[in-house]
């Protein structure tokens, strides 16, 4: 890394975080698409998916997020009762 | 990389240009790693998934019924991949902008 300037290093640290988060955004599509399809698709897969697989899939994915930060909260609620 | 005028800002100090190349480098072998890692990852789940739906009872080979299960399915993984992919994404700039519209001073 000494090969570089002060500069290139700031811009090369910059394009690493970046490529980081785009990492962890793939990561968890790679977890959401295997949490889902196991959910959606039931049947053997045909030619195309059926509306309601499509749609499924989508809201999987949404509900899944939903579902996320209703626990926090649900965690938040219980931790202030104590 | 012109040399006879163009970029003017490049040329002044010596060994510059050569450094653009390896930081153009540098980035290049990270996304070409990335790319990697993410292919790898698609061809594992697809596997994992096709193969308990179409390979139901595993006999000496492969039939042609569950070679054409295997193929539709791995075109409906990458689809599924597809559709995941477009709504966490909108769901994420979604989250973002609501952030960004209550707190305006960010």
């Amino acid at each position: 890394m000494d090969q570089f300037d002060e500069a290139t290093k700031k811009e090369l640290a910059t394009f690493v975080d970046h490529e980081q988060a785009q990492a962890r955004v793939n990561a968890s599509i790679h977890k959401f698409t295997d949490m889902c399809w196991d959910k959606c698709i039931t049947g053997v897969p045909g030619n195309s998916f059926s509306r309601s697989e499509s749609s499924c899939l989508a809201n999987c994915v949404d509900r899944f997020l939903d579902t996320s930060l209703f626990m926090v909260k649900q965690i938040e609620n219980r931790r202030q009762s104590q | 990389m012109s040399f006879f005028g163009g970029s003017t800002s490049t040329l002044p100090m010596a060994g510059q240009p050569d450094m653009q190349a390896r930081k153009e480098a540098v980035k290049a072998s990270i996304r070409e790693e990335l790319a990697m890692q993410n292919a790898q990852e698609l061809m594992n789940k697809s596997n994992e998934k096709c193969f308990l739906k179409c390979v139901t009872k595993p006999g000496s080979s492969l039939s042609s019924s569950e070679e054409t299960c295997l193929s539709r399915c791995l075109t409906r993984y990458l689809e599924a991949f597809d559709i995941v992919s477009k709504t966490y994404v909108a769901r994420l700039s979604r989250e973002r902008s609501e952030r960004v519209a209550q707190a305006p001073s960010s």
